[in-house]
């Protein structure tokens, strides 16, 4: 296996918008590091998220391609792909997106309800998960009982509980106040630096991106140094 | 790989509002449907409950009730000695000369006067009848102007209270027992002695027999016998088959249920949909997000089916629970071929009772279809990027 986690080969995402094409990602390649926690910086529109959802298996490339632990992700087809996200990798969104009606333990445990452990692995994966992210005691809680803060933490929670190699993050602090942000950046850090997993955030907040090991900026689809 | 039952039955309920809304919606189509079929099933009981399978029962030719049939006494005579007529131990054929009268007596809610059907019968007729038992009180003695009446008749005739007495051609008859005919025709009659009720009304003639033959092959040729015979004019067939076409037939009844039942459903079926969309269309970035956790779309339209399912299903719990008050309630109608008063209960039946459930779920589950594929179709993408 390659030290490179993530290799991006001539790379683009262009939209069709009536007659217009939007070129989202032009021509990117791109190596990922094992272990890296690449912040991914850039303008609004500039292709930040395109190129994560494409790393993660949510989106497909128009050309070129993406290969994650040396599968061609686009490859894959549907079926494939969901088991593949649910394996490999860990989801973190601006907005938290946990399940309103399910508690912080339930959240963390949804993406374990597709693996063969029973129950009390499960048990045992939510409150090591839980624990990481500092919020063993509001395993109960239900989201809309949690600060802002803390329900990213549950979403990290839940984006490490499958143990993936990858964890990517868009704007995972957009929606914090400084204090909280500075949290969840330090519960990413740990991820890549003691866990060993590679960790790509998109981020517009350079002091976000200082967290991470290595920059990168992107700019109208392409990468600038 | 499916999602847990809790996000389903939460989901229920954190919207509580429109979640009553859809339970009740259900609840008063599968009312309706079940209230229907339990009056049908009660119909359907009368009649079959009424006749013996061995019994044969003759009536005038033509006549298209017992009540209208008319049949000499010489015929009797003629009659009672066919062989192929069983015997009781005391060696008498079983047969009975029954005598039927309508009576225009006042109901109990002083809202005019209604027929009701007089049977004069005979021990024999007793005998052949043993469906009909005594509720309350004791039966008639011969000659001393005595009735029994049906004890659902006396729920909505004046004066049929045991002890009371009422004046009827040219009698007043005490009622002495209240009768319970098990759901039967009978339910809906009074019994007098069938002499006694001869002269009160003065008639010479007789209404039907009713026959036990010694067997079925004598029973079958009984009928021929008396059919064959060109001098009676007799129409002979089963008590059964008799009563089969006699009682009123619950076949409009199924046939409106059913009918009602569908025209709700659908209104149900889209209150459900309406429901279910505005559940889904709210929970789009939700789907997408169990999407890109791995969930496949099956499991996505599972959860939302079990949703809508599980919301029809206590719709029609309640629906069968509110037709399962009248389980047992006692209605009248008028017969159409006597116009003398007709009771019968609805039933509620087990069987019933799974058909509005099964119905219920059924009407969620359509309602539900639609919006959950439309959800499950959402590339995860846009799911996502939903407000
Ligand atoms: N589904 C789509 N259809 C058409 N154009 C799209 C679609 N999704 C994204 N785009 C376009 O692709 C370009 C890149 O979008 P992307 O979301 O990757 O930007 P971004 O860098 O994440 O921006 P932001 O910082 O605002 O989140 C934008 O010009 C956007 O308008
Ligand atoms: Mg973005």
């Amino acid at each position: 296996m390659s030290a490179n986690i993530v290799t991006i080969r001539n790379l683009s995402k262009i939209y069709q918008q009536g007659d217009i094409n939007v070129t989202a990602l032009d021509n990117i390649s791109l190596d990922i590091a094992s272990g890296e926690f690449l912040a991914l910086m850039g303008p609004s529109g500039s292709g930040k998220s395109t190129l994560l959802h494409i790393i993660a298996g949510i989106d497909r490339p128009t050309n070129g391609e993406c290969r994650v632990q040396d599968i061609d992700v686009a490859k894959l087809n549907e079926s494939q792909l969901a088991d593949w996200r649910n394996q490999n990798v860990g989801f973190v969104f601006q907005t938290f997106n946990l399940i309103p009606v399910l508690t912080a333990y339930e959240n963390v445990e949804l993406p374990l309800l597709l693996t063969r452990m029973n129950r009390a692995e499960r048990r045992k994966q939510v409150e090591i998960a839980l624990e990481i992210v500092g919020l063993a005691d509001r395993a109960k809680h239900l989201p809309k009982q949690l600060s802002g803060g803390q329900e990213q933490r549950v979403a990290i929670a839940r984006a490490l509980v499958t143990d993936p190699a990858l964890v990517v993050a868009d704007e995972p602090t957009g929606n914090l106040d400084s204090h909280s942000a500075q949290e969840v950046l330090g519960v990413l850090r740990t991820l890549s630096r003691d866990a060993g997993k590679t960790v790509i955030m998109v981020t517009h907040d350079p002091k976000a991106a200082a967290f991470g090991s290595r920059q990168i900026h992107l700019e109208k689809g392409e990468l600038s140094k | 790989m499916a999602l847990p039952l809790n996000y389903s039955f939460r989901n229920a309920l954190v919207r509580w509002r429109s979640t009553i809304a859809t339970v009740l919606g259900i609840a008063l189509v599968v009312f309706v449907f079940v209230l229907l079929q339990s009056l049908a099933a009660g119909i359907e009981k009368s009649s079959s409950n009424t006749g013996d399978p061995r019994n044969i029962m003759v009536v005038r030719k033509g006549s298209t009730a017992e009540s209208a049939s008319l049949i000499s006494r010489q015929t009797l005579t003629e009659i009672r000695y066919f062989e192929e007529i069983a015997r009781n131990e005391n060696g008498e054929p079983i047969i009975s000369a029954d005598v039927l009268v309508l009576a225009s007596l006042p109901r109990r809610d002083n809202s005019g006067e209604a027929n009701v059907l007089l049977r004069g019968v005979t021990a024999r007729g007793m005998e052949l009848r043993p469906q009909v038992k005594l509720a309350a009180g004791r039966w008639f003695e011969a000659g001393k102007r005595e009735i029994v009446v049906s004890a659902k008749l006396a729920k909505r005739f004046a004066n049929f209270g045991i002890g009371q007495s009422f004046k009827t051609g040219s009698a007043t008859f005490t009622v002495v027992g209240w009768l319970d005919g098990g759901g039967s025709a009978f339910d809906s009659e009074c019994w007098l002695d069938a002499d006694e009720c001869r002269s009160t009304f003065e008639r010479d003639m007789y209404s039907s027999f009713l026959i036990r033959p010694t067997d079925e092959a004598a029973g079958e040729k009984l009928i021929t016998r008396i059919e064959a015979d060109r001098r009676f004019k007799l129409k002979a067939e089963k008590e059964v088959e008799y009563y089969r076409k006699q009682t009123m037939t619950a076949a409009p009844i199924k046939w409106l249920g059913g009918f009602l039942a569908v025209m709700m459903s659908v209104g149900a079926v889209f209150a459900a949909m309406n429901t279910m969309y505005a559940a889904v269309g709210a929970r789009t970035r939700e789907i997408g997000t169990l999407r890109v956790l791995g969930f496949r779309r099956r499991a996505v339209v599972a959860a939302l089916l079990l949703e809508g399912g599980l919301l029809a299903l206590v719709g029609g719990v309640l629906g069968c629970a509110i037709a399962f008050y009248w389980n047992g309630y006692t209605t009248a109608t008028m017969g159409m071929e006597t116009f003398s008063e007709i009771v019968f209960e609805f039933r509620v039946t087990p069987k019933l009772v799974l058909e509005g459930l099964a119905f219920a779920v059924i009407v969620g589950l359509i309602g539900t279809l639609f919006p959950a594929i439309r959800a499950a179709r959402l590339p995860v993408i846009s799911a996502l990027k939903s407000i």
